[in-house]
């Protein structure tokens, strides 16, 4: 096991930053749900939490869909069926209630925070954190005067405790168990996340970072996330995740259900960087109501498999919703995005703009659904889905699903495929960058106008991120 | 010969298509030298060969930059070692601005973590391109992405001011360029012009040299020099065609 020299630890957590994930430290677990999936593991689970009755319920509703669905081969890539879901450690915990300080923080889990930069962001940007380590979150603070305007930033089983009236009416509504296998796994066996409830009319400036982080291995991580924007309030929240390599499979199945009231704006950032053994099935949906907006910024990085299509249902007038999505797939990495507008009233506009770039042997599949009945009037979508191929055996594939019926509505669909050519490599070298660098600058290139929509702290993350993929993908 | 680039004995090839043959020419620190010939005479090949560009095969034969060796190295080696090429064509790299582009150039010149001077580089450029009467608006372009022919050759000088390398290879600079242009990028060169710069300028036509006086004019035929003179050879050369150097020239 690793052992960490505490002054290296030390002077690292300045330099390091959450590119630099593939680190752990010892396992030792006081709450341990074993190996594979049973009832038993789900009521062992609701028994350490302490949960009242109908989530317990709930959880064992949602595996008996789990284990009724069939896998999603028919549309999905094979390599699903190589997740072995028996050797999986479905909950493990050291005990901790998330506490307030970060000296708190045991030492070893604190390490680990410091090393990816967390605390460090939190001083400098953010106005409130969660820290999540394998099931439970360790650390969770916001700021006071946020508090005082009643924003409530917490995990999902401090929000069923101490805001039921809210969490549970909308708990499950935006994407039912039975919304498809990974949805009913992860309601199964849920545990941290965010819940997060915005009063009306506040507008949070600036932004609530969650984090969450794989530590142990052969663990799924199975986050739960719910956010409600109430009337006219305003909130932008940000993951980022990652984990050390392992040999073996890791399992991250997260559900995300947002919930924007009339006039309400949610951005909501993903910033991930799994390692290359990391299966990362997620399933995020919101809804948006009149006049509100749902955004999501979505930027995948890393993992062996990576299934995600960020939903917005567009529920009330003039609702609005968009998907703006980095994927970048490197060898032996398959990132399967994309995302889905549900347009369900009059005057609804969406907006998707997909970018996509496959490296080495690495694959990246955009999959796109657009709904607009021909009952509603005046919406429009726009999609743009851009890949770019840097080797020759990088591979690239287009699924768009768009229906579109009656005669007042609008559809724009763009697609766009595109090479790093050996003669612009040659051109840059010749300008004195190596060739990992001028990879570097072709793929912040082909990004660029995506990436000035993200907060800058971010973007200059996945500049690094970025660099730090082609630096290794060349010869 | 260490204040020189030095190309001795050159022979290059694309496929099994032998370009360059026994190739060799020197340029001193300080001076400009031309090299005119007809198209298909390896003009081209040669400025790629220097550059490293990795098509071309070099069978055999060197190439110093102030006495470092740079055949068999990567272009970028080459490129900081001191050499710069000035392309034909140059590439579009959508989504990277000119400043950025520039930057990251330099930056790859600094030692590893070094701090940049960002202030400090913005004021150069701007000097440098309100020289080659370029708007300010062009720092915010993608790299060559919709630029006219006399925008990507004033990106080009642009870039060869910014970098200040030792020996700079033009090649066909004049094409595409309208009268305005050519003289506004020649002065852009001849400002650059003293004992810390070599310039090997490459060209079909004798009108750039009546901008960019050359010390020395090299003719080019069939993968190698086969005539050398002073400035006035560039005018017999207008003057005579290029007839004459596969009648005359060749034979010898």
């Amino acid at each position: 096991m690793a052992e960490i020299d505490d002054n290296l630890a030390q002077r690292e957590a300045i330099e390091v930053d959450r590119s630099k994930g593939d680190f752990k430290y010892e396992e030792n677990y006081a709450f341990d749900a074993g190996v594979g999936l049973t009832p038993a593991t789900i009521d062992y689970i609701a028994k350490v939490k302490g949960e009242e009755e109908w989530i317990r319920e709930f959880r064992q509703k949602s595996l008996k869909i789990f284990q009724d669905q069939p896998m999603p081969t028919h549309w999905a890539t094979a390599d699903l069926e190589n997740i072995k879901f028996e050797d999986i450690r479905y909950y493990l915990s050291k005990g901790q209630k998330p506490v307030r300080t970060w000296e708190e923080v045991p030492d070893d889990v604190k390490q680990t925070f410091e090393r990816l930069g967390i605390p460090e962001s939190e001083r400098k940007f953010l106005a409130g954190v969660e820290a999540q380590f394998d099931s439970e979150a360790v650390y969770s603070r916001m700021k006071e005067e946020l508090e005082k305007l009643g924003v409530i930033f917490c995990g999902p089983t401090e929000g069923l405790r101490d805001h039921p009236e809210i969490f549970r009416k909308w708990f499950g509504k935006v994407i039912p168990a039975g919304d498809n296998k990974f949805a009913a796994l992860n309601s199964a066996v849920f545990s941290g996340g965010s819940f997060i409830y915005i009063p009306k009319g506040v507008k949070v400036a600036q932004p609530l970072q969650a984090y969450f982080r794989i530590n142990a291995e052969n663990f799924g991580q199975f986050e739960r996330t719910l956010i409600i924007a109430d009337e006219g309030s305003e909130v932008t929240y940000m993951e980022g995740c990652t984990a050390p390599k392992f040999e073996t499979a890791t399992l991250h199945s997260a559900v995300v259900e947002l919930v924007a009231l009339k006039g309400a704006k949610i951005q909501y950032i993903t910033v991930q960087n799994w390692s290359a053994n990391v299966f990362n099935l997620v399933t995020k949906r919101g809804v948006a109501e009149e006049d509100a907006e749902v955004r999501w910024i979505d930027c995948n990085i890393g993992s062996r498999l990576t299934m995600k299509y960020p939903g917005v249902v567009l529920r009330g007038k003039r609702a609005r919703g968009e998907v703006l999505s980095i994927a970048l797939a490197n060898d032996g990495q398959h990132q399967d995005t994309g995302a889905k507008m549900i347009h369900a009233a009059d005057d609804t506009t969406s907006n998707i703009i997909a970018k996509s770039i496959s490296v080495g042997e690495g694959r990246s599949t955009y999959r796109g659904l657009v709904h607009i009945p021909k009952t509603l009037a005046n919406c429009r979508n726009n999609t743009e889905c851009d890949a770019l191929l840097i080797n020759e055996h990088s591979r690239t594939d287009t699924y768009p699903a768009i229906s579109v019926r009656g005669r007042k509505n609008s559809v724009q669909h763009e697609a766009s495929v595109s090479k790093v050519s050996a003669e612009q490599i040659f051109y840059m070298m010749q300008r004195g960058l190596s060739e990992g660098e001028a990879m570097s600058l072709a793929v912040n290139g082909f990004v660029n106008d995506l990436v000035k929509e993200f907060p800058m702290e971010y973007s200059v993350e996945l500049k690094r991120l970025i660099e730090l993929q082609m630096e290794g993908s060349v010869g | 010969m260490p204040d020189s680039l030095v190309i001795k004995n050159l022979n290059a090839s694309i496929g099994d298509r032998p370009i360059l043959k026994d190739f060799s020419l020197t340029v001193p620190k300080g001076e400009v030298h031309a090299i005119m010939g007809p198209n298909g005479t390896g003009k081209s090949t040669l400025s790629k060969v220097l550059a490293g560009h990795p098509d071309y095969t070099v069978q055999s034969g060197e190439a110093f930059v102030d006495g470092e060796q740079i055949i068999g190295l990567e272009p970028d080696v080459i490129a900081r070692a001191g050499l710069f090429l000035a392309f034909q064509y140059p590439s579009e790299i959508p989504g990277v601005t000119i400043a950025n582009f520039i930057r990251a150039a330099l930056v790859a010149r600094q030692a590893k973590g070094a701090p940049f001077d960002a202030k400090a580089y913005y004021a150069e450029l701007y000097a440098k391109m309100d020289a080659l009467k370029m708007d300010r608006k062009f720092t915010s372009r993608f790299v060559n992405e919709g630029f006219s022919g006399g925008e990507k050759k004033r990106c080009e000088i642009l870039q060869l001011m910014m970098l200040k390398p030792k020996y700079a290879v033009l090649d066909e600079t004049d094409s595409g360029l309208d009268i305005d242009a050519l003289r506004i990028v020649s002065e852009g060169v001849n400002a650059m012009r003293g004992p810390d710069a070599g310039f090997l300028v490459i060209t079909h036509y004798q009108r750039l040299l009546d901008y960019i006086v050359p010390d020395r004019v090299h003719i080019m035929w069939d993968g190698r020099i086969v005539h050398s003179g002073g400035k006035e050879l560039a005018l017999e050369l207008e003057e005579k065609g290029y007839d004459w150097v596969k009648k005359d020239l060749a034979k010898a």
